[in-house]
């Protein structure tokens, strides 16, 4: 079966099967390189690697989150360098929360098929069962089941002991301090005031049975990094995150796509279309797009270099409460 | 040229990254110095500038502006506490340069943040408030600094706006500094006076300090040469992966910790001494022609050899100090002190061996900088200890080569990082080629245990409380880490000596028997303790004579008959009173007490509790629950 018959056939996702079939060719013919990756992205790229091989050494059984994201790509793509020849020695985990964006899932489930990657989806059932969505049970009750508890049921039915997670210091207050290696209890929470320091690249290992680890190999890129990765290196990622005209609703003065027919309208309400894109990808009742013309890499990293809002802004789970994210983190959320 | 693509280049273009890290007292104003520089860098996005506002105006931040320090303390508890609590890592770049910079708190208990910010910075900044000077803390910082490595420092005279820009008293602070600091070997030494919380001098020259004529922090962090010291070094390739997707390939993927490599260099591995030479430098992007330190590929070598993670590949005309014994400065991080003795686990590059810390040499004052006689380190503590490990690790000075000569130690049972330390001197004189297999010898064992073997033969009447308090002493112990078995009249008397009866005769193969176990035990490393009446004098000596010297302790639980007749637990007394039992210790046959024993315990009286406390002390006193001394420096090939 062709990839652009799997998708039906139109042209941006047969353009998306040629993009993602270039892409894992790459890994098998080895082609070189054009020109030479940027010393600071490929200081950057050396620790990232340096960190996921240190993993693969020490622990019985790691697995990479992918969330599909920008951030994402890059670890996948620097799980894919780190190991060459050999594939990645873990599986990927997907938690899906059911609301993410069909092009996501789309490009998903197609990029792991290129590439030959096991690919694990986790979905919290008893989730699904209660009737948790984000409209009717709200953005935080949403993430704690359908995202925290579920991720952590994945990480359980599997044993594993390691899970690497794309979190950027740069992110948010309560990332910046934490550790590349962030030791977890038995119930997955996560210790503030109980963080192992972590001098040079010595990273400790070491944790009893039925504790974990989360790794974080990207701790020390920035968004600009990111991209500019994503730039020089080609990787590709969802076609949400450049721009295009696509079905939107305004709620609370943020711009919303309505990916499928579950989003409520308001009587009388019908969605506009908006040339709009992402600069973050989560569950899309949660995530606000911009408005922007930026429909290539290089046109997105201009619009970055003059923003004045951070990438989370437009992530509605940050803006709960304050230290939210770090109340997410003590439960087990990455 | 599009103006994106040129947008392109300017985010990617290589300005060289700075990590450094800032220091500085609770109240120095180092958080809103941090503050200041991402919000003028432009690093501060309008949404959180909102939420920056907001919360300034509800802690009721001075005239109504911007808290700086807000944006950095990232932890719920911190900010109710008002103080930075762990190390933070923020990200800025100018047109020049990308910056990450570590924040560390200031106050004492966090040294051990400080030393994780430092083992990564290529700078310092040590704040001072201009109006309290150079202070404890500073020289602390300073001196942690130094330790680390790091090769420069800025001194970064903060609040000159609460001493009216005084020149003098910049000057004043920077000599007094200066002659602090003289001595500790920094690259550098850059004096700049500033005002954080008003911006003065900070991005750019301020027209309140017409007097100075040097830079800006800003504009000197953003020129200031860091000169990557690992390009030359040595080569150092530590092995971290071996990577064998299929029979046709064996690689070995690691980061070159320092120095060059290229196809056709020859190799050594530094413990075993085998050689190869490099036959292609592989990467996802291609092979390389040459790598250099900081790189991460996968080396493939003309032979196979025997390689695997924590191995490091080097050259052979300088490899790095291959040994079990070496002296190191130790930053200890726990709540836990230092035991000497006690086996750790300890990382130094992809190498894992377990380790003990044989000896404190001194702890450094840290107010006079000064050595001071210790035996071990607290929390935040530093010294100079000596490092004996099971295995020989391969190694580097630290002052020569900070990847190669780093170590971290960890605790064995809570896995808790508990120290770091930075390699002084080899121990042992010279640099041998080890092979892979070592002679498992009773030393060796020691070393592994982490404490020396020992029989603690408790001698004395029945019922004096011998097995009581020799309980007690094997369950402290344990709790120690250290390797115990017990050997008492149950256990022997029904296994291996069930054939025996009391008969003088009887009675002397049995003490002989229970001394051939004693001394396999002690061969294997292990504390044993032993509760056995054993009234003859022959009989203990000839147990003593089967041991080393020192091995034996000889503990006679002195407790008068009286007491221990009058206690009787097993009803014993009374029956031989009765003449229901022949030859009883202390009623129808003698005991000779010990003339000298190792440790007499007055037991008619005081807290077994307490007995079993005297026994330790003497035990650590007597050196038993360090490493042996004469474990082998050096094993044959």
């Amino acid at each position: 079966m062709s990839g652009s018959s799997l998708l039906g056939a139109t042209p941006a996702t047969v353009a998306l099967d040629a993009s993602l079939e270039a892409y894992a060719r790459r890994f098998r013919d080895r082609p070189g390189r054009a020109k030479p990756l940027s010393p600071q992205l490929r200081r950057l790229e050396a620790e990232s690697i340096f960190i996921m091989r240190e993993v693969a050494a020490s622990f019985e059984k790691p697995v990479m989150l992918y969330s599909i994201g920008k951030d994402s790509s890059v670890m996948l793509h620097l799980a894919l360098k780190a190991f060459w020849p050999s594939p990645p020695p873990f599986p990927f985990l997907h938690v899906d929360t059911t609301w993410k964006f069909s092009e996501m899932i789309v490009f998903r489930d197609l990029i792991m098929k290129k590439l030959g990657l096991n690919l694990l989806v986790h979905v919290n059932e008893e989730g699904l069962r209660r009737g948790i969505n984000p409209y009717a049970s709200g953005s935080g009750l949403h993430t704690q089941v359908m995202k925290t508890e579920s991720l952590r049921q994945a990480l359980d039915a599997h044993g594993f002991d390691a899970a690497f997670g794309g979190a950027r210091r740069d992110e948010e207050k309560s990332r910046a301090k934490e550790r590349i290696f962030s030791f977890r209890s038995q119930s997955h929470g996560w210790d503030p005031k109980n963080q192992r320091p972590e001098l040079w690249t010595l990273y400790n290992t070491r944790k009893a049975p039925g504790e974990s680890i989360r790794v974080f190999p990207i701790s020390n890129w920035t968004e600009l990094d990111i991209w500019s990765y994503l730039a020089e290196e080609e990787i590709p990622i969802v076609p949400l995150y450049f721009s295009a005209q696509r079905p939107t609703i305004e709620r609370g003065g943020q711009i919303f796509m309505v990916d499928d027919d579950r989003t409520p309208l308001a009587p009388g309400e019908a969605p506009q279309m908006r040339g709009v894109r992402f600069r973050t990808l989560g569950c899309y009742p949660l995530t606000a797009a911009v408005e922007s013309p930026a429909a290539d890499i290089d046109a997105v990293i201009a619009e970055m270099l003059t923003a004045t809002t951070s990438e989370r802004s437009g992530r509605l789970i940050d803006h709960d409460e304050s230290g939210s994210m770090e109340k997410k983190k003590r439960e087990g959320y990455f | 040229m599009t103006s994106a693509l040129n947008a392109r280049h300017l985010a990617s273009a290589d300005k060289g990254l700075l990590r450094f890290i800032t220091c500085g007292s609770v109240d120095d104003g180092k958080s809103t110095l941090i503050g200041r520089l991402l919000y003028d860098t432009r690093l501060i996005f309008e949404d959180q500038l909102a939420s920056l506002q907001m919360e300034s105006a509800r802690r009721g931040a001075r005239g109504g502006g911007i808290d700086f320090s807000l944006l950095l303390d990232g932890l719920e508890a911190e900010r109710e506490q008002g103080i930075t609590i762990d190390v933070a890592y923020r990200f800025f770049a100018t047109g020049r340069r990308k910056f990450i910079v570590a924040d560390t708190p200031g106050h004492e208990q966090y040294t051990r943040n400080m030393a994780t910010g430092a083992s990564t910075a290529d700078l310092a900044v040590i704040l001072i408030d201009a109006r309290k000077g150079v202070l404890v803390q500073t020289r602390r910082h300073t001196f942690i600094n130094h330790l680390l490595g790091v090769p420069r420092i800025v001194l970064a005279v903060n609040k000159m706006d609460l001493v009216g820009y005084s020149q003098a008293r910049f000057e004043e602070i920077v000599a007094d500094y200066m002659a602090m600091a003289a001595g500790l070997g920094f690259k550098s030494v850059t004096p700049i006076p500033l005002s954080a919380l008003e911006g003065e001098n900070v991005i750019a020259p301020s027209a309140l300090m017409p007097w100075w004529t040097g830079e800006s922090l800003l504009g000197f962090l953003e020129e200031v040469e860091v000169e990557d010291a690992r390009l030359a070094s040595a080569m150092r390739f530590p092995v971290q992966w071996v990577n064998r997707p299929h029979l046709d390939f064996r690689g070995f993927s690691g980061t070159l910790a320092s120095g060059a490599l290229a196809p056709g260099d020859p190799v050594v591995v530094a413990r075993s001494g085998k050689t190869s030479k490099i036959r292609a430098v592989v990467t996802a992007d291609g092979d390389l022609d040459r790598a250099e330190a900081g790189d991460a590929v996968t080396l493939v070598l003309e032979h196979e050899i025997d390689i695997s993670r924590g191995d490091i590949l080097c050259a052979p005309s300088a490899r790095p100090t291959v040994a079990r014994q070496f002296l190191s400065h130790v930053l200890w991080m726990h709540e836990d002190e230092l035991q000497p003795g006690r086996p750790y686990l300890l990382k130094m590059g992809a190498q894992s061996v377990q380790a003990v810390v044989s000896a404190v040499r001194h702890r450094l004052d840290i107010n006079t900088l000064s050595p001071a006689p210790a035996e071990t380190l607290e929390l935040n503590g530093m010294g100079l200890c000596e490092i004996t490990t099971l295995q020989p690790v391969a190694f580097d000075r630290y002052r020569d080569n900070r990847e190669t000569g780093a170590f971290i130690l960890i605790d064995r049972f809570s896995h808790q990082t508990v120290a770091a330390g930075m390699v002084e001197a080899s121990l042992q004189k010279a640099t041998h080629v080890y092979s892979q297999a070592m002679d498992v010898s009773k030393p060796a064992r020691s070393v592994l245990k982490g404490h020396k073997p020992a029989v603690l033969w408790f001698t004395g009447l029945s019922g004096a409380g011998k097995s009581t308090i020799a309980s007690l002493v094997e369950r402290r112990l344990s709790l120690m880490g250290a390797h115990t078995y017990s050997l008492d009249g149950d256990n022997m008397r029904q296994g291996l000596n069930k054939d025996l009866g009391f008969s003088d005769a009887d009675r002397v193969e049995n003490i002989r028997r229970i001394g051939e176990v004693a001394r396999l035990f002690v061969d294997a490393g292990l504390i044993v303790t032993a509760s056995f009446i054993s009234p003859f004098r022959a009989e203990r000596d000839m147990v003593r004579s089967l041991l080393e010297p020192g091995e034996f302790i000889e503990i006679f639980v002195d407790t008068p008959l009286s007491v221990a007749e009058q206690r009787d637990p097993k009803g014993l007394y009374r029956r031989a009173r009765a003449g229901e039992i022949g030859n009883f210790t202390g009623i129808s046959s003698p005991y000779e007490p010990p003339v000298d024993p190792e440790i007499r315990l007055l037991a008619g009286e005081g807290d077994p509790a307490a007995h079993a406390a005297t026994v330790v002390e003497y035990l650590r006193i007597a050196g038993v629950l360090a490493r042996a001394e004469d474990a082998p420096l050096e094993f044959s090939i």
